[in-house]
């Protein structure tokens, strides 16, 4: 019999509570953590985009990456590595984090959805599953980004360092840093209760290796189901607290009942999520296990952070983003992705494509 | 002997993967350079009836898999 992982689904449970008390201590509905979201309310707080209703340094960010880096240097498992294909984990970065916004979430904010009874999120379920399946099958067929080297020591703090940078910016509020007076970037927990949960998080997530991506990928290619526990951990848990809060609401957006932060084009949140679940299987993780990577001394998964960061505002800027469901004068606008969102969805199809094609093994010529 | 350094997860764990399924060797040796490796190919190995030695090679390590 296989060994239950306690680790991993201690850590499920912990984010599921963790989101709860967020959202509880003012985090928008469904999203006491939202990695796309998160970093994207930074890119607007830094000017970087200019939606001001998503505006604020997200400090959940900052205390998962810290946290992560506490845990790592504890574990004396600070090695800190550079080189694999840094370029094209930037650009795949940007395009995780496009997909990601054409649904409203990340892969964790998508469980979240889900425990929270909001049933337009299925469909960014299944085209996560359905973009984690292709990815798998290149990974199968011997897909890589190649080998990452040991660079100075140094490199790794600076993402780290960075953090503690915007968390400088946050705490003393410069006239520069733009911050949200309305909509989801106004509504936060306090900045104390905010990092000390993500720290715990991050060092939790780092010790277990919790990854959205990473059960459904192991669990297609080896029948290993010990990181999709997690996944699973993290469902049940909020779901069960959403429950007890009364903030259980199963059903999709009507005139009646609005889905926090969510719309119901079903198309485009599963064609959203496929892009997500693809590149992140190419990347080697979700957006969470990005961030965490990044705290470990992993410079490529910083360089994704950092792609991600600029995707956030090209989906601003550019209106890539999908617009969330809302109610005027008892009318359901139904929301959903403009037109230039689905075109950059499909651009990023094509990029992971291309992505795929040219880092396959070479074949050996016979002489 | 299975050289996985450097490499993102899943990718050591696949090379140990296709390594097994394609020969059932009695035994097999892989260099990981990252405790996360280390953890999956350890995981892989015992649900294959495997037995796993971790030995420390340079700073990186060295995973010893004998069929059990």
């Amino acid at each position: 019999m296989k060994k239950i992982n306690w680790w991993v689904i201690g850590t499920g449970v912990a984010v599921g509570i963790a989101a709860l008390i967020l959202t509880a201590c003012g985090n928008p509905a469904n999203m006491g953590f939202c990695i796309a979201c998160f970093l994207r309310d930074t890119a607007g707080a830094l000017g970087l985009h200019s939606a001001g209703k998503v505006q604020y340094i997200r400090p959940e960010i900052i205390g998962l990456v810290l946290g992560a880096l506490i845990m790592t240097l504890a574990a004396r498992e600070f090695k800190v590595k550079a080189g694999s294909s840094p370029a094209t984990r930037f650009v795949l970065g940007i395009f995780v984090m496009i997909g990601a916004l054409a649904f409203l979430g990340c892969p964790l904010r998508l469980v979240l959805r889900l425990g929270g009874g909001d049933l337009t999120a299925v469909a960014g379920l299944a085209g996560f599953v359905l973009g984690i399946g292709i990815g798998s099958l290149w990974l199968k067929k011997g897909f890589s980004l190649g080998r990452a080297y040991e660079v100075r020591k140094a490199e790794g703090f600076v993402l780290p360092a960075i953090m503690v940078v915007l968390l400088v910016a946050l705490i003393a509020a410069p006239a520069f840093i733009h911050f949200s007076q309305e909509g989801p970037g106004a509504k936060h927990a306090a900045v104390g209760i905010a990092l000390v949960v993500a720290l715990v998080v991050g060092a939790l997530c780092q010790k277990s290796r919790l990854c959205m991506a990473g059960g459904i990928r192991d669990a297609f290619l080896m029948k290993d189901f010990t990181l999709l526990s997690g996944f699973l951990a993290i469902w049940v848990t909020v779901t069960i607290g959403n429950l007890i809060l009364g903030n259980y609401h199963l059903g999709v957006n009507t005139a009646e009942f609005i889905q926090a932060i969510s719309h119901n084009d079903y198309l485009w949140s599963c064609l959203g999520m496929v892009l997500v679940g693809w590149g992140s299987v190419m990347l080697g993780g979700c957006p969470l296990r990005q961030l965490i990577l990044a705290g470990s001394g992993n410079v490529d998964a910083g360089l994704t952070v950092i792609g991600m960061i600029v995707g956030a505002a090209f989906a601003h800027n550019f209106g890539l983003a999908g617009n969330a469901a809302s109610v005027a004068d008892g009318v359901l606008n139904p929301g959903g992705v403009s037109t230039a969102g689905k075109v950059a969805v499909i651009v990023g199809f094509v990029v992971c494509l291309i992505v795929a094609l040219t880092h396959m093994p070479k074949k050996e010529v016979q002489s | 002997m299975i050289d996985a350094r450097g490499l993102s997860c899943p990718g050591p764990v696949l090379m140990v993967q296709k390594a097994v399924k394609e020969g059932n060797p009695a035994s097999l040796e892989v260099l990981v350079d990252d405790k996360c490796a280390v953890e999956n190919i350890t995981r892989f190995a015992k649900n294959n009836g495997y037995a796993v030695a971790v030995a420390d090679a340079a700073g990186d390590y060295s995973l010893t898999l004998s069929k059990k």
